[in-house]
């Protein structure tokens, strides 16, 4: 495992005025999903394929574990980084799972390992293997194209994940489930993850950090708490709107504005949160149900209450 | 028809020589429009003056052609298969070009960022893609080249236009007919053999 490091890098595209990346110093640990947020021809796009020598520096340096990047074989680079753009860009002329096995294919793994990891990992992004290893990219729905694409890029296994825009031509439905897929995913395998967004909303939720990218530069790297609370410029918190308090509200934990369980607590029939939800989601089902409070569950066990009073005051407390 | 059945081996040695012309000519075809449509490829602006050029050739009447071929190759088969390859060069460069082009860039990109070399990307993605369109390409070149192979035998090159020659200058209707009913039916054949590999050939012609 390991981290990725941008030193001073810029890449200045000939006939260019003003470089698409300039001067970016940044740093994504280990085992960390940071998404790259910003309006189009920010250079979000250009950061990102530098990563793996689609593009190269005009000057500054890239290093993943420690190790510039330059130094390595473009080839052998990409192989050990997960690659997945926006089109899918799945081989039409092969099937699911010959597209599943072009990394291991090209890491010289031996048959019944590739087909063994194949069906994995078709398991894995929920494409029951027997159904669709055979199939053509042609046969699918967007939504399958992509999981078969984010499965291929896993293949390798590679440390590394770079996503380009990945769920950016999906219908909502299916972009939330797939973001869905990736927050767990990357619960399960743990993965340096470079994604790439102009979507407030997929970074506020996918990221565990947020690069911020106006005109070639990083704005602001941070939480996507901070982000929201603390902007650092005008064009922060206009981007992602930070004047919207719901939108924050999705970002606090329910267990950070209940009041603890009363001594003598009787549960009655009180609709019920997750310790872990958002306060978004407890704010809707306060309105939905009309009830003013709701327990708290963790576990199962009630832990706590939570009224419209408490999520106020919490969200009082994070514009302080 | 009963010449046809009565000169069976006469008629049999001149389809040969017609094939081969064909055959070779397709070869050599082949090999030069595989380079020249991967420069074009590479430098786009190369595309007008190449096309334009080998689109102001194929105008030129084949007898012409090989006329102007004659003093430099000699009154043989050689000079009726340089011509046929300089007419066959529009198709299969523009078939390719074409097919090439057509390539979704997201898949190239795909393939590049996967960590594919230069020629993993030609041989497990491009070639398999354009094959179709290429070979599309090729049943054409090949009707084309069947037909001017014919005029071959009015330069000493041999091959089934022979037997319709001869048979004009002797009025012998009965070698026309052996001649044309040959030429149709080679034609005929290539063409619906290189359909088959065509359909063949179809990325997801497997599945159904």
């Amino acid at each position: 495992m390991g981290n990725i490091l941008f030193e001073q890098t810029t890449l200045k595209f000939p006939g260019m005025p003003r470089p698409a990346v300039n001067q970016v110093t940044c740093e994504v640990a280990s085992g960390e999903l940071v998404v790259i947020l910003g309006p189009s021809g920010c250079g979000k796009t250009t950061l990102l394929k530098m990563v793996n020598r689609l593009y190269e520096p005009t000057s500054g340096r890239i290093s993943i574990d420690g190790q510039d990047i330059k130094r390595l074989k473009p080839t052998a680079l990409r192989q050990q980084i997960g690659y997945v753009i926006q089109q899918s860009g799945l081989f039409p002329h092969m099937t699911v799972a010959e597209n599943v096995g072009v990394v291991p294919k090209l890491l010289k793994w031996p048959k019944a390992r590739i087909q063994a990891r194949v069906e994995a990992l078709l398991d894995l992004v929920k494409l029951p293997p027997a159904e669709y290893c055979d199939r053509y990219p042609a046969q699918l729905s967007g939504g399958q194209q992509q999981r078969v694409g984010i499965a291929r890029a896993l293949a390798g296994d590679p440390d590394y994940m770079l996503m380009d825009e990945p769920f950016g031509a999906i219908d909502a439905i299916t972009r939330s489930a797939l973001q869905g897929e990736i927050l767990r995913l990357q619960q399960q395998l743990q993965k340096t993850i470079l994604f790439v967004s102009h979507d407030v909303d997929e970074a506020l939720r996918l990221g565990d950090r947020i690069i911020v990218m106006n005109a070639g530069r990083i704005v602001q790297f941070d939480t996507p708490f901070n982000l929201l609370t603390q902007p650092a410029s005008p064009f922060v918190h206009e981007l992602l709107g930070a004047d919207d308090m719901v939108r924050q509200l999705g970002l606090l934990p329910v267990n950070a504005a209940m009041m603890q369980l009363p001594d003598h607590y009787q549960n009655g029939n009180k609709p019920v949160v997750n310790a872990v939800d958002n306060l978004r989601d407890a704010l809707s089902l306060i309105l939905k149900t009309g009830a003013p409070e709701l327990s708290v569950v963790k576990d199962g066990e009630p832990v706590g209450l939570l009224t419209l009073e408490h999520i106020r005051n919490c969200a009082v407390e994070a514009n302080r | 028809m009963a010449y046809l059945v009565n000169n069976v081996g006469e008629v049999a040695a001149l389809l040969w020589q017609h094939l081969q012309m064909t055959l070779t000519t397709l070869a050599i075809a082949v090999l030069i429009a595989i380079p020249i449509a991967l420069l074009i490829m590479r430098f786009r602006w190369l595309s007008i003056p190449v096309m334009g050029l080998l689109g102001i050739f194929y105008t030129i009447p084949s007898l012409a052609l090989i006329i102007f071929l004659v003093p430099v190759f000699g009154l043989n088969a050689t000079s009726v298969i340089v011509a046929m390859v300089i007419y066959t060069q529009v198709i299969l460069v523009r078939n390719l070009t074409v097919g090439l082009s057509g390539i979704d860039p997201a898949v190239l990109e795909a393939a590049r960022g996967m960590g594919m070399s230069w020629w993993q990307r030609w041989w497990w993605v491009q070639v398999p893609l354009v094959l179709p369109v290429f070979i599309a390409g090729v049943r054409i070149a090949a009707i084309v080249a069947i037909a001017i192979a014919t005029i071959g035998a009015k330069f000493n090159a041999g091959g089934l236009g022979k037997l319709l020659f001869d048979g004009i200058q002797t009025n012998r209707i009965d070698k026309i007919w052996a001649g044309s009913i040959t030429v149709a039916l080679l034609a005929f054949v290539i063409n619906g053999s290189l359909l088959w590999i065509e359909q063949r050939s179809r990325p997801t012609a497997q599945k159904s």
